[in-house]
């Protein structure tokens, strides 16, 4: 029982760091030359950080993002009077909020939620070149194009909740507030306005494939981990030419649960898994407001949930009342 | 036989950790083992009950169902606090329940039987542990500090839902429990690093069409480039799994605090770190 289980590297070998694949020498930029090596990464994983490759839209991706976070960092310092202190002490409640419904899909002031516009444009167009370099970068390893399109997954989401729903029920008021409390805060009231987001069906696709995701990570990982002493993690190998390590890894499965994946589909059910969270999230929040207004009554509408019976009576507008408005 | 063409020589007796050869054998693709039939017996006898219990129908309503959606065996009242209630009244919940531990401790010591005949390291039994954990105290470890069975959640699709949301706003808003943060960033990273993983494992098998099989070394070099630093193959899975095993753990941390250990609104803890004498 006493097994070594191969949490950690216990002894990490020091050598000359290793410059890369070579790149198919193209336009201005090269990969840097510099990396460096970590001791406690080490420990974990690769020792080595770096060398970076900047690029064009690398460049472009984290300028756009610094505006971003500087536009959104400084509305949260202005807003507690440029107090140092304040600021620190209230960060998690400060927020950077979206214009006001009255200014509908209209540019309103700078301190009216223009400057809320001006961070969400700036945040996006640095997502958007990130996929960029994401995709260029793999096409210039020769690899395949899974990373950008998992990521993609992830930006449909983003854009569901900063863009697309915006545009459809006509507000910028409508987006997600920047900061750490108040989107906490928008995430609540939005559940309460539509009638509980967990009868969305499609929150509850998103949450199963949240939930399963996790789930088929701690599988995999705790199987390759179980197989490492068997050179498992050595995947790509291991799917070209089976070893004993994709054989006990599949067997495991197959004596536990009756079905096994192989060493290359376990990494299809990862990339499904994750990237339909993302994805069925997107088309819940997408249609939340704009097609559904409460998902309780769709939810009793379709039989899925019961009616509850009224618990108490109903209450009197106070405004019919003798004496009101006087 | 439904045997992979390999499976004849891992097929050997041993490694059971009780029982010596008895249950030491395989039915179709399932090893058995004495935990097997232990598993069996917890889960028949568990779905039975609940069958049982849809086919009473709902004691906190008093209304009887099959539409799957809307089928709920609930716990006791909270009026019978931590002693044993009557079947229709929640006594099959509370078999239910002890089934269910049954069913999951046993298919956990299952793979750890399988884990030895493989002479596999002890990792998802390890993991699927953090995932029971967490079971076990939203069902048994809350309950019992806060006097009640009435408080664990019931078994049904949409009534699980409802005990979500009514627990969660006991606590005015649930978001700003600093545990379940730590757990939904636990969540959300480690479906994060599933997607980066699964799609950088395909990218090196499946590369542009004409292209040969890609290695670990543009693996890396991918993510050097990309952002800086390539934890590597190894690295992947400890840290996946880690990741993974904090998700469960901090979701059984967040719940076990909410009744037992914070009673007020979780919005109001944070007043801690607003009146900290250092901000005069």
């Amino acid at each position: 029982m006493a097994d070594y289980q191969n949490l950690f590297t216990r002894v990490q070998v020091e050598a000359p760091h290793y410059p890369g694949i070579p790149h198919e020498p193209q336009g201005l930029w090269k990969r840097g030359t510099k990396a460096s090596a970590s001791y406690w990464l080490g420990k974990i994983g690769d020792a080595q950080i770096g060398p970076f490759y900047l690029g064009a839209t690398g460049l472009a991706s984290i300028v756009f993002g610094l505006l971003a976070f500087e536009i959104i960092g400084l509305n949260m310092w202005a807003s507690v009077g440029w107090d140092p202190v304040q600021f620190v002490r209230q960060l998690f409640w400060l927020a950077l909020e979206p214009p006001a419904p009255q200014y509908g899909l209209s540019l309103p002031p700078l301190k009216d939620g223009g400057w809320y516009l001006m961070a969400g444009f700036f945040l996006t167009a640095s997502i958007l070149l990130w996929w960029v370099r994401t995709y260029r970068l793999a096409r210039k390893h020769k690899m395949g194009t899974h990373v950008a399109w998992a990521f993609a997954s992830a930006i449909w989401l983003f854009l569901v909740l900063g863009l697309f729903r915006p545009l459809l029920m006509g507000s910028w008021s409508e987006s997600v507030p920047f900061g750490i409390f108040p989107h906490l805060d928008w995430t609540a009231a939005f559940s309460l306005r539509y009638g509980n987001l967990l009868y969305n069906p499609f929150h509850a696709l998103s949450i199963v494939f949240l939930y399963g995701s996790v789930l088929l990570f701690a599988m995999h990982a705790g199987t390759i981990m179980a197989v490492s002493k068997y050179g498992g993690e050595r995947e790509i190998e291991q799917t070209i030419d089976r070893g004993t390590a994709a054989e006990r890894a599949a067997l495991f499965w197959r004596w536990t649960m009756g079905f096994n994946a192989t060493m290359e589909s376990i990494h299809r059910w990862a990339w499904w898994f994750a990237v339909l969270c993302t994805l069925t999230g997107g088309i819940g929040i997408l249609l939340t407001g704009t097609v559904v207004d409460n998902w309780y009554l769709w939810a009793v509408k379709h039989g899925v949930a019961p009616a509850y019976p009224y618990s108490f009576d109903p209450v009197v507008d106070p405004a019919t009342l003798t004496g009101a408005g006087q | 036989m439904a045997m992979l063409s390999f499976e004849r020589k891992y097929r050997v007796r041993g490694g059971t950790l009780v029982g010596g050869d008895l249950f030491d054998f395989w039915v179709g693709p399932f090893y058995v083992g004495f935990f097997g039939v232990t598993t069996a017996f917890f889960a028949l006898l568990g779905t039975a009950l609940l069958v049982y219990g849809a086919a009473l129908g709902d004691h906190t309503t008093g209304l009887q169902t099959w539409n799957l959606w809307q089928i709920n065996v609930a716990p006791p009242d909270l009026s019978h606090g931590l002693g044993l209630a009557p079947l229709a009244e929640g006594g099959i919940w509370q078999i239910v329940t002890i089934c269910a531990i049954g069913a999951f401790t046993s298919w956990a010591l299952r793979e750890v039987e399988i884990c030895r005949k493989l002479g596999m390291g002890f990792h998802v039994p390890v993991a699927f542990a953090s995932a029971i954990l967490a079971y076990v105290t939203l069902q048994v470890i809350r309950p019992v500090l806060l006097g009640a069975w009435g408080h664990a959640f019931p078994y049904g699709i949409y009534s699980h839902l409802d005990w979500v949301s009514n627990v969660a706003y006991q606590y005015l808003h649930f978001h700003y429990n600093p545990a379940h943060m730590v757990a939904v960033t636990f969540f959300f990273t480690t479906t994060l690093a599933l997607a980066l993983h699964g799609a950088l494992v395909l990218s090196a098998i499946n590369p542009k069409k004409g292209e040969v099989v890609k290695t670990a070394e543009h693996e890396n070099s991918f993510f050097r480039d990309n952002i800086g630093y390539s934890i590597g193959t190894l690295g992947i899975h400890r840290f996946g799994l880690l990741l993974a095993i904090n998700a469960g753990v901090w979701s059984a941390i967040c719940i076990v605090v909410s009744g037992p250990f914070w009673t007020r609104s979780w919005p109001d803890w944070w007043a801690w770190w607003l009146n900290l004498p250092m901000w005069n």
